[in-house]
C-alpha cells in the first residue's frame, strides 16, 4: 500500500548548504512526497501549528531531514516540535493524530562517522544523540525508522555525496511503495 | 500670414507627414527620407499647397536646436571632455581636407577660385538634422562611428562662425574687421555667463518651476529655456544650436535630465520633422529638370567624395572599419549651414552659381537615409562576418528601482543599498529630491506614471520595481502600466489600506499595506505595557498578521459588494478576535497541562 510521506525540511542557511541540498533534490519529485521547507515557510519562527497539524494528520510517515547542530536539530524544527506537537492532539487525552504513524530522521553530521563513539571526539553513538527523537515517536504512537545518516557533510567528495543521494532517493521512494524498513526496537526492548 | 491661412499650413503639414513619413517608415526607408519627400510634393514644385518655404525653413531650425539640447543632455562634461579630440582634430581636419578638395576640383574644372573656395566651404558642412536624426533612429549614437558623428558636426558648428567671417571678408566689406574683436569677446563673454548661469542658476530655478506642480509649467519653462538660451547666443553671432547644446550638458548631471528629455523630446521631433519639410520645399526642381545631369552628377560627386575623405580621416582616429564607414555615410551629405554660407556668399557670386550649388545640397541631404539604408542591407552583414563586434555600450541600469522616494521608498531603498542592491529613484517632489541629494543619495525627478519614464529607467531590464508612491490613484497606475508593458519585471507594492490592497491581490501583485507594520509594532509596545510578556504579546500581534493577511485574499473577490463584504468582515472579526483571546489565554495560562 503507498504511503504519503512529508519531508519536513530545515535548514537555516540552504544557500550555502550542499550536502542537504543535494539530498533533497534527490527525492523532492518522488511520487507521494511532500517537502516542506520550514525555514521557508516561516522566517519569522511562527509557526503556524494548526495548519501544520493538518498536514501531518494528511500524511502517514513524518521525516525531519536537517543537518545536525549540536547534536540536535536546527531550532526552528525544534520549534516546531514544540509547537505542532500539542497536549490532546499528539498526546495525552484525545492526543492519539500520530497514532501509527512512522518517524524517521534524515540528518548530516559536520564529523566524521568515526567520531560517534565511545572515546571518540563527540563520544556518543548516533544512536544515543537520537534517543529524545526515538522517545518523542514512541510518545506520541509513532514508530521510529532507522535514521538515514549522512557524515562529514562539508567534506565528502562530489562522488560519495551522489551515491548518497541516490540510496536516500531509494530509501523515500521504498517507503513511499510502502516497503517500510524495520524500525527500531530499543524502548520496547527495554520495557520488556 | 492670415489665419485661416496659418490653420490651412498647419494642416497641410501635418496632413503630410503623417501620411508619408509611416509608408517610408514601413518601407524601411527611413522617417527622414520620408520628411523630405512630403516637403518635395507639397512645396512649389509639388502640389503648391505652401508657396513661402523661406519662413517655415526659419521656424523649423528649432527642431535642430531642440535635437542639439537633447544630445547635449546626454553628455555631461567630463564626456564631453573626453571627446575633445575627436571634436578637435577630427573635426578640423575633416573641414580642411574637403574645403581644399572642394577647392582644386573646381579649379580644375575651370572654375573661378571664389566659386571654387565657397563651394568648398559649404560642402565641408554636414548636417546636424539628417546625420544625428538618421544615427539616433537606428540607436547608433553611442557606438564610436556615432560619436565621432556627432563630434565633427560640434566642430562644424563652431567652424561656420569663421567662415561666415572669411565671406564677409571676401565680399569686399572688410569694414567690420575693427569690430571682431568686441564680436568675440561678447560670444566668449556669453557662454562663460551661460557656464556660470548653468551651473549655479539653472537648478534652483528649475526646482521652482518645478515645484507647482503644473506638468504644462515645467514643459513651459523647458522649452523657454532653450529657445532663450538660442536667442541670446544669436544676438552675439553664434550658432543657436551650440547654445542649446551648452545648455544641455550643463543640465546633464542634474536630476531633472530624464524630465527634460521627455518634455522636450515631442516637440524636437515635430519640429525636425518640420524642417525636414521645409528642406524638401526649398528643392529647385525646375532646376533639377532642366540639368538634371548637372545637378545629380554633381550632388553624387560630392557625396562621393564626401565618403572617402570622410572615411579616410576616420581611420587613424577609430580604426573599426564598421565605425569609419558609418561615420562617413552619416554625414556624407551636405548641411543646412551650406543653404546658410551661400547664402552670404550670394553678395558677391552670380545667382546661378548659387541656385545651382542650393539644389546640390538639397539633392545630397535626399542621398542619406537611402545611404544609410544600403548601408545596413549589405554592408553591416558583410562586416560584420568580417569584424568582431565591438563591445557592448555599458549602461548603468539598477536591478531595483524605486518608483517614490519618500519616507516609506527611503527606507526600502536604504534596506537594499544595505545588502549591496543598487537602486534607481524615481521622485515627483523636487524637494524631496533636492533634500535626499544633499544626504548623498541619487534620485531622478519624474512622474512614474508615464511609460517613457519607467523605460528610461531601466524597466525593460530591471528585475524589481517598488511602486512606493504616496497616491493611490498613481501607484494603481504605474502597476498596471509596468504590469503590460514589462512582464518581465517583478513588481511590490505600497498599499495604502484594504481598499487599494484588495486591487493588487486580484492583480497578483504582492502589496504590503503601508501603516499595517507600523501599527502592529504599536499595538505589541501596548500589550507589553499592560504587563505582557514581550514574546506573548509578539506572538499576540503576529497572530494579528498573519489572520488579516489570510482574510485580505478570502474577501478579494467580494470586494464589489459591499454588503456582502460588510458580512464577512464583521464574521472575520469575530473570528480573529476568539483566535486572539485564545493566544493570550494559551499564553497566560500555567495550567493547560502543555509545555508552553
Amino acid at each position: 500500500m503507498p504511503l504519503r510521506v512529508l519531508v519536513l525540511y530545515a535548514h537555516p542557511s540552504h544557500d550555502r548548504s550542499r550536502a542537504n541540498r543535494v539530498l533533497r533534490a534527490a527525492i523532492e519529485d518522488v511520487a507521494g512526497v511532500t517537502l516542506r521547507d520550514l525555514y521557508d515557510a516561516y522566517p519569522d519562527f511562527f509557526i503556524d501549528a494548526r495548519r501544520e497539524q493538518r498536514l501531518v494528520e494528511e500524511h502517514d510517515v513524518l521525516v525531519f531531514q536537517h543537518p545536525m547542530y549540536w547534536y540536535n536539530v536546527p531550532a526552528l524544527l525544534k520549534e516546531w516540535q514544540d509547537a505542532v506537537l500539542e497536549l490532546g492532539w499528539a498526546y495525552g487525552e484525545g492526543g492519539d493524530k500520530l497514532h501509527g504513524k512512522h518517524f524517521m530522521q534524515a540528518l548530516t553530521t559536520g564529523a566524521h562517522a568515526s567520531s560517534y563513539r565511545h572515546g571518540g571526539h563527540a563520544h556518543f553513538e548516533i544512536a544515543e544523540l537520537l534517543r529524545p527523537f526515538e522517545q518523542m515517536a514512541y510518545y506520541c504512537g509513532m514508530r521510529c525508522l532507522p535514521p538515514f545518516v549522512t557524515h562529514a557533510a562539508r567534506l565528502i567528495e562530489d562522488p560519495a555525496l551522489e551515491a548518497q543521494a541516490v540510496r536516500y532517493r531509494e530509501l523515500i521512494a521504498a517507503i513511499a511503495a510502502g516497503r517500510l524498513p524495520a524500525a527500531i526496537e530499543t524502548i520496547s526492548s527495554r520495557a520488556e | 500670414m492670415h489665419d485661416h491661412g496659418f490653420l490651412q499650413q498647419a494642416l497641410v503639414y501635418l496632413a503630410a507627414g503623417v501620411i508619408t513619413v509611416p509608408i517610408f517608415k514601413r518601407l524601411g526607408l527611413g522617417s527622414v527620407l520620408g520628411y523630405l519627400v512630403a516637403g518635395v510634393a507639397i512645396g512649389p514644385w509639388g502640389l503648391r499647397l505652401i508657396s513661402e518655404p523661406g519662413t517655415v525653413l526659419q521656424f523649423a531650425e528649432f527642431g535642430v536646436v531642440l535635437l542639439l539640447f537633447l544630445v547635449g543632455l546626454e553628455l555631461n562634461p567630463s564626456r564631453l571632455w573626453a571627446l575633445r579630440r575627436p571634436i578637435f582634430g577630427l573635426g578640423s581636419v575633416q573641414v580642411l581636407a574637403t574645403i581644399a578638395a572642394v577647392a582644386a576640383l573646381g579649379l580644375a574644372l575651370d572654375q573661378p577660385l571664389a566659386v571654387s573656395l565657397v563651394a568648398g566651404m559649404g560642402f565641408a558642412m554636414s548636417s546636424t538634422a539628417i546625420g544625428l536624426a538618421t544615427l539616433a533612429e537606428k540607436n547608433l549614437l553611442p557606438t564610436p562611428g556615432g560619436q565621432a558623428s556627432f563630434s565633427v558636426l560640434l566642430f562644424q558648428d563652431l567652424a561656420v562662425i569663421p567662415l561666415m567671417l572669411l565671406l564677409a571678408l571676401m565680399s569686399g566689406k572688410s569694414g567690420a574687421t575693427a569690430f571682431d574683436w568686441v564680436a568675440a569677446a561678447k560670444a566668449v563673454a556669453m557662454i562663460g555667463l551661460l557656464v556660470v548661469a548653468g551651473r549655479h542658476l539653472l537648478r534652483p530655478l528649475l526646482r521652482f518651476v518645478a515645484n507647482t506642480e503644473l506638468r504644462e509649467v515645467f514643459v513651459g519653462f523647458s522649452l523657454l529655456l532653450v529657445l532663450g538660451i538660442a536667442a541670446l547666443m544669436q544676438a552675439v553671432g553664434l550658432s543657436m544650436a551650440l547654445g542649446a547644446f551648452l545648455a544641455g550638458v550643463l543640465l546633464a548631471d542634474s536630476e531633472y535630465r530624464h524630465e527634460l528629455e521627455l518634455d522636450i523630446e515631442p516637440f524636437k521631433g515635430l519640429l525636425l520633422g518640420l524642417f525636414f519639410i521645409a528642406v524638401g520645399m526649398s528643392v529647385d526642381v525646375g532646376l533639377f529638370l532642366h540639368t538634371p545631369l548637372v545637378v545629380l552628377g554633381l550632388a553624387l560627386g560630392v557625396v562621393a567624395l564626401k565618403i572617402v575623405l570622410l572615411y579616410v580621416v576616420a581611420r587613424p582616429f577609430y580604426c573599426g572599419r564598421t565605425d569609419a564607414t558609418l561615420f562617413a555615410l552619416g554625414l556624407s551629405q551636405v548641411g543646412e549651414f551650406a543653404f546658410v554660407l551661400f547664402g552670404a556668399a550670394s553678395q558677391f557670386l552670380p545667382r546661378p552659381t548659387i541656385d545651382l550649388l542650393n539644389a546640390v545640397v538639397a539633392t545630397s541631404m535626399l542621398s542619406t537615409p537611402l545611404l544609410m539604408l544600403a548601408h545596413e542591407r549589405f554592408v553591416v552583414p558583410r562586416l560584420a562576418r568580417a569584424a568582431p563586434r565591438p563591445a557592448d555600450v555599458i549602461s548603468e541600469n539598477n536591478p531595483v528601482i524605486v518608483a517614490g522616494f519618500g519616507r516609506f521608498g527611503q527606507i526600502v531603498s536604504r534596506v537594499l543599498g544595505g545588502a549591496g542592491i543598487a537602486t534607481t529613484v524615481i521622485d515627483h517632489d523636487p524637494n524631496q529630491i533636492d533634500m535626499v541629494r544633499r544626504f548623498g543619495s541619487k534620485a531622478y525627478y519624474g512622474d512614474a506614471t508615464r511609460l517613457d519614464l519607467l523605460r528610461s529607467a531601466g524597466a525593460d531590464k530591471a528585475a524589481l520595481l517598488v511602486v512606493a508612491v504616496d497616491d493611490v490613484e498613481a501607484a494603481l497606475a504605474i502597476t498596471r502600466l509596468a504590469r503590460q508593458h514589462f512582464p518581465r519585471l517583478r513588481l511590490l507594492a505600497r498599499a495604502h489600506g484594504r481598499t487599494d490592497a484588495f486591487e493588487y491581490v486580484e492583480m497578483g501583485v504582492p502589496a504590503v499595506r503601508e501603516t499595517l507594520g507600523s501599527a502592529l509594532d504599536a499595538a505589541q509596545a501596548a500589550l507589553r505595557v499592560l504587563g505582557f510578556h514581550p514574546h506573548s504579546a509578539w506572538r499576540i500581534a503576529a497572530q494579528f498578521r498573519r489572520r488579516d493577511e489570510a482574510l485580505l485574499v478570502e474577501h478579494a473577490p467580494h470586494r464589489h459588494d459591499q454588503k456582502k463584504l460588510i458580512a464577512v468582515s464583521q464574521q472575520a472579526r469575530a473570528d480573529l478576535n476568539a483566535l486572539l483571546r485564545e493566544e493570550a489565554a494559551r499564553l497566560r495560562s500555567a495550567e493547560d497541562g502543555g509545555w508552553r
